[in-house]
């Protein structure tokens, strides 16, 4: 019945977690679980790849408000690419492009983190 | 009054509602975010009917949501054997919807501001759903009767 999904895939040192469908409160639980994870295993360079995401309330943006503070303590980070313009618009709101790397393109997030541990 | 018209409101079945124009049209569902979604949905057709284009009709399907949101959160405590009643309203030049519950209610009074930096700062997963609203929807109302709240966004058109 949900209209949300999670794939993780991995490429160099970075995971990457493909969401699709509408996140909300229903579904950003799944989120959360799926972030706590990689934490979890010490996986801190993430890129959320945004491509299939029809929709975002701010139930979604929670996730992301809850844990980039405890990723980049750890010296990782979220990366958040690939926004549809109606997604954007709601982190743009809430004035995410200040706090949060927000990109247009995943190669550009994966070369950023790379670069930043060579 | 408003008890009359949540009485109505529970006999209403969206679907047995004429779509006409000037109308209002409810629905009544399970305070479950399960339902989040097919709210959202009934909402923005009938927004979509009253004109509004595309970037009008997602602003006012994410203010329902975060209001339903709320209410499902704050209000009800997540008990889903709890009833949230929406109806959907219009008329010339204003579109409007509202969002009914019995559970605790909201203290617009007491209402700040978030300061989005500062509760990342703090970790905090979220509280930013009433900002949200404001900015979404021109003209929002709270109010308490009997045990019953509701929160009404209008949009112009």
């Amino acid at each position: 019945m949900s209209n949300f999904d999670i794939r993780s895939r991995q490429k160099e040192s970075v995971e990457i977690l493909d969401l699709s469908g509408e996140l909300d409160a229903h579904t950003a639980p799944d989120l959360e679980k799926e972030i706590t994870t990689l934490i979890d295993a010490g996986k801190y360079n993430i890129i959320v790849n945004f491509t299939s995401l029809e929709y975002i309330s701010s139930a979604g943006l929670g996730v992301f408000m809850a844990y980039i503070e405890e990723l980049r303590e750890l010296g990782g980070d979220i990366k958040l690419t690939n926004m549809k313009e109606g997604v954007y618009n709601v982190f743009d709101l809430l004035g995410f492009p200040t706090l949060y790397d927000i990109m247009d393109d995943e190669a550009e997030a994966v070369k950023k983190f790379n670069n930043a541990s060579a | 009054m408003k008890r009359k018209l949540l009485k109505s409101l529970i006999m209403h079945q969206p679907e047995e509602d004429s779509l006409s124009d000037q109308s209002v049209n409810h629905m009544v569902v399970a305070a479950s975010t399960g339902n989040l979604a097919s709210v959202r949905e009934f909402v923005a057709a009938r927004a979509r009917d009253h004109g509004f284009g595309q970037i009008d009709t997602e602003e006012i399907r994410l203010a329902v949501d975060e209001a339903m949101t709320n209410v499902i959160k704050h209000a009800y405590g997540y008990d889903d054997s709890k009833k949230i009643y929406i109806s959907v309203g219009s008329d010339a030049d204003s579109f409007w919807v509202a969002i009914q519950d019995n559970g605790h209610a909201f203290d617009i009074a007491a209402y700040k501001t978030p300061d989005v930096p500062e509760r990342v700062k703090q970790r905090k997963k979220g509280g930013v759903g009433v900002y949200l609203i404001k900015r979404l929807m021109d003209k929002v109302e709270y109010s308490t009767q009997n045990e019953h709240n509701e929160i009404k966004m209008i949009k112009k058109l």
